[in-house]
């Protein structure tokens, strides 16, 4: 097997007194579609952010690629590991003072220095592949939440990253606009994005992830191929919690 | 950003209508983020009533052998004119330092360096508790009347060393508004803005001032209008400001009838110009007030 692009091997997260992550490991391939689902506050939004070095981790060891996240220090190696890996939020966090194509070219042209004709015709290109290409000069403000999900998505994608992390993006919106969101995640994970996915929509995990991964407690109870765990999940607290929520 | 409204009315008959007039209020003020200003046509109806009934009534009063009132307050207000230039002047000095210095030091107190933290949190505090008219004092008495900078001497005359006193308190509110703005936005916006691994000083200055800025714009014109009118003080150290030259004219034309006339006046001058600031931070606040 080749290496792994994210390898994630034991980590504990405290927040003061709580010990939200109690040892955590796992592996994602070059590639791969992974969906993380379990009960609010058992760390999965954490793990997240500790992937990308948002989160500092008490112990154990991360590595993205060629980076130890735990260990890197220096800004330029932060913003190399932000370059491979981008991350799409709950609630969007578009800048509501920049326009749509601005959002989007900004990361590589202030981050990453890159030529802005060069970015400008990337993010046009991106609106388009998210399928707002009219809504290059709209504002936050302007668009739906289903829209803005989807910019936040081409403002990830136009990092070029090598990973990119959703973390319960479809939660916020109203049920008419999830399905375009969903669908734009879809054809990242056809086009071999590696995905690391938090959320709660189970029919749409079932279909894309190559594997889930179900989380209580700050440890991992549950993983497995999407079929078998969804049909036949081995571990009491999994099948409570898809009885619930299926 | 969703606003549930506020229950209006009360099941207590005798407090209703107080009671549904402050209700209102409160649910405006809550979606303004910002007290409402106050200051209202009926209040310039009001004034201009009050001067001419001062103006009239002193006319009635006065000797037969004095020329009238209006002339009199129009032979003056060329001078008077000059005077409140300089309060205008005044203001819109220490309203520059003050917002300069102000936004430094409320940056300071969002440092992420506990020390400048601290520093800043007590400069805000010591200057914008301290009564405006003893950092006045202080300024006239402690500043020297020149400075001499690589050999040239530069001369600090009384008025430059009392708009230094007005802008301490100035850039002590606007620490406090930079500092209120700033802790204002979304943690959110911080997060993702670290995620694409902008460094602290470019989300300052690119993602979160630029949000702040509209939230910022009334509550600063509201101090500037507190400025202007509290530019007054300066004559209390002898600068030559329009009260300073007020209290000369009325001097010179030694006629106590005068005394109302011209203080209504020079009020009036004040709201004729601090009105529209009024008017237009309320209408900048209604419009930033829907766009979050």
């Amino acid at each position: 097997m080749q290496q792994p692009i994210v390898s994630v091997k034991d980590i504990h997260k405290s927040f003061g007194a709580v010990e939200v992550l109690k040892g955590i490991s796992f592996d994602v391939a070059n590639g791969e579609v992974i969906c993380i689902i379990g009960p609010s506050g058992s760390g999965k939004s954490t793990i997240l952010r500790c992937i990308n070095g948002l989160l500092p981790i008490d112990r154990g060891s991360i590595r993205v690629a060629n980076f130890q996240v735990e260990k890197l220090t220096a800004d330029r190696d932060i913003i190399a590991l932000r370059k491979e890996v981008s991350i799409v939020f709950q609630q969007y966090n578009l800048y509501p003072h920049k326009s749509a194509l601005a959002n989007i070219m900004m990361a590589p042209v202030h981050v990453l220095k890159e030529d802005p004709r060069e970015v400008e015709a990337r993010a046009i290109a991106l609106l388009a592949k998210v399928r707002l290409q009219d809504k290059a000069e709209s504002y936050p403000g302007e668009l739906s939440g289903g829209q803005q999900q989807r910019v936040a998505i081409a403002r990830a994608l136009a990092m070029r990253p090598e990973i990119i992390l959703f973390d319960e993006v479809t939660a916020a919106l109203d049920p008419e606009t999830v399905g375009d969101v969903l669908l734009t995640i879809r054809e990242l994970a056809e086009e071999g994005m590696t995905c690391i996915l938090v959320t709660h929509e189970m029919g749409f995990a079932r279909e894309v992830a190559d594997r889930m991964y179900f989380t209580d407690g700050g440890v991992i109870v549950e993983r497995g191929a999407p079929a078998e765990f969804f049909s036949n999940p081995r571990h009491e607290r999994t099948k409570a919690f898809l009885s619930k929520i299926l | 950003m969703s606003l549930r409204p506020l229950p209006v009315g009360t099941d207590l008959p005798v407090l209703l209508p107080p009671a549904t007039a402050l209700a209102k209020r409160a649910a405006q003020e809550r979606l303004l983020g910002n007290p409402i200003a106050t200051l209202d046509p009926r209040h310039a109806a009001l004034l201009f009533a009050a001067f001419v009934c001062a103006a009239a009534y002193a006319q009635a009063q006065a000797p037969v052998s004095q020329p009238p009132i209006i002339d009199t307050i129009w032979k003056w207000t060329p001078l008077l004119g000059t005077g409140f230039a300089f309060n205008i002047a005044i203001s819109a000095l220490a309203m520059a330092i003050g917002t300069a210095f102000g936004t430094l030091l409320g940056l300071a107190q969002v440092s992420r360096k506990n020390a400048v933290r601290k520093v800043a949190w007590f400069v805000t505090n010591f200057f914008r508790n301290a009564p405006w008219l003893v950092l006045l004092f202080y300024c006239m008495f402690l500043l020297p009347f020149k400075v001499t900078i690589f050999g040239v001497s530069v001369p600090l005359p009384d008025w430059v060393k009392a708009t230094f006193g007005l802008s301490l308190p100035v850039m002590a509110n606007m620490s406090e508004i930079v500092r209120g703005a700033v802790q204002s936005i979304p943690s959110g916006q911080w997060e993702s803005a670290a995620s694409f691994a902008f460094t602290r000083r470019q989300t300052l200055w690119m993602i979160i001032l630029p949000q702040c800025i509209k939230r910022m714009l009334p509550p600063w014109m509201n101090l500037y209008s507190i400025l202007t009118v509290g530019t007054v003080l300066v004559s209390v150290v002898g600068v030559s400001e329009v009260m300073t030259l007020t209290g000369d004219v009325l001097a010179s034309e030694n006629r106590a009838d005068l005394l109302m006339p011209f203080y209504f006046y020079i009020l009036a001058w004040f709201f004729l110009y601090c009105y529209p600031i009024a008017r237009w931070t309320v209408h900048l606040e209604r419009r930033y007030a829907v766009n979050f």
